[in-house]
């Protein structure tokens, strides 16, 4: 096989479509997984970020870097991790929430950076936005949903279930 | 610093966050309703991602070629350092939820701290960490409000069980040689000002649950020694029986 000595914005273009395996209408780039491409001669290290501490697709994003590489003919790929600056979904893209929403569940709002614990009383942000109907009369019924990212909500309005990614 | 008191610190705070991992993890398929089931073992799952990044950590510094496989699995009883609360049973939901509102306030105030370590390694698994511990402490102290200011029933449980446990809590805070060498050279912190910092959180929930304080106690230790209750030992029989009885198994 003749060795291909690809670019890091190359790369990046490979990578672009790459669906997140547990949230399949967001890409592993939209959701800042990936931070890092390095190639230099025939060896690409490609650093990614888990999004949260045991997401427990990280395996699966490396195996999906991997197997695209090699598509392009790039045998020798290398899987770094790095943990800080810790994931947030403050990173995520406008164009990727609406995506989000698209897909039927309701953004992360953008992060209250604060150091208090906050009271039941006290929400942690604005409203969350029921993804079918628009209404902003939606309760949580869960603090934890389908995967690590996301909790569960019932909006009041429309009377529908829906997932919502957490803020984080 | 030695690299004993590292490793040792370091699996104290791995061994901590497996052994509740575990310990939630029982309630998968018993929880109370679908949503407090999916819950605990979200939080377990979370508490085993922090357990992961510790003991492999821990198996680093220790460079005796152990990885965090070998550390969760084959270790016995006193060679584990997780503080005794952790090793409780799980009892009935208040029960539950009285441990781990003790454990994420102090497991929340602790990776705050730790964030400004010295030591890059235990900064940033810290700053990781801390945004979900931050979470969890949400939902365990909305809990105990709930239970507490709940029925006459609930308000019982969560007392009793809050009571119960008191006595695991002071080890939470206990500055031992090893914290205090971490403390004096800027890698871990001053467990004294995070017990002020536990305690106001703590009696302001109670105030908001109208619970009240418990009673003074004598205060159990060992656990970050590796003295534990027998309750350990039934844990790790059944966390580690795979790997004993097919050593090197894979997923």
């Amino acid at each position: 096989m003749v060795a291909v000595h690809p670019s890091a914005a190359e790369v990046w273009s490979w990578l672009r479509d790459i669906a997140d395996p547990e949230i399949p209408a967001l890409s592993i780039i939209d959701l800042g997984i990936v931070r890092d491409v390095q190639a230099e001669e025939d060896r690409v290290t490609v650093t990614i970020t888990p999004t949260y501490s045991a997401c427990p697709a990280m395996d699966r994003i490396a195996d999906d870097i991997r197997a695209r590489l090699k598509q392009h003919g790039v045998e020798d790929v290398h899987i770094a991790t790095k943990l800080s600056p810790a994931w947030t979904t403050d990173w995520l893209p406008a164009a990727a929430r609406e995506r989000l929403r698209e897909y039927g569940i309701a953004p992360p709002q953008q992060l209250l950076r604060t150091e208090e614990i906050r009271p039941v009383s006290q929400p942690d942000a604005g409203p969350v936005v029921c993804p079918h109907c628009g209404s902003d009369t939606t309760v949580l019924v869960s603090r934890f949903g389908s995967t690590l990212c996301k909790a569960l909500y019932k909006c009041l309005a429309c009377r529908e279930p829906f997932d919502a990614f957490k803020h984080h | 610093m030695s690299g004993q008191s590292l490793f040792e610190y370091v699996l104290r705070l791995g061994d901590s966050c497996l052994i509740l991992s575990q310990r939630l993890a029982g309630w998968c398929g018993h929880g109370p309703e679908i949503e407090e089931d999916i819950a605990l073992t979200n939080v377990a799952l979370d508490l085993l991602g922090h357990a992961r990044l510790w003991l492999s950590y821990a198996g680093e510094v220790e460079a005796r070629g152990r990885d965090e496989d070998a550390l969760a699995y084959l270790r016995d009883a006193g060679e584990f350092r997780n503080v005794l609360l952790v090793e409780q049973p799980n009892g009935d939901f208040a029960a539950t939820m009285a441990r781990q509102f003790y454990f994420d306030t102090w497991h929340y105030f602790l990776l705050r701290d730790l964030r400004a370590s010295q030591n890059s390694r235990i900064a940033e698994i810290a700053e990781k960490a801390s945004t979900e511990a931050a979470y969890h402490v949400q939902r365990s102290t909305d809990w105990v409000v709930r239970l507490g200011d709940g029925t006459w029933e609930s308000h019982e449980r969560i007392q009793s069980a809050l009571d119960d446990l008191w006595m695991y809590t002071g080890e939470l805070f206990e500055m031992d040689a090893v914290e205090r060498e971490m403390h004096e050279c800027g890698l871990g912190t001053d467990l004294e000002r995070l017990r002020q910092q536990w305690l106001e959180h703590v009696s302001k929930t109670f105030g908001e649950a109208t619970l009240s304080m418990p009673q003074a106690a004598w205060m159990q230790r060992g656990g970050k020694q590796g003295v534990h209750t027998e309750k350990l030992g039934y844990i790790l029989a059944e966390m580690q029986f795979l790997q004993r009885v097919y050593p090197g198994a894979q997923w």
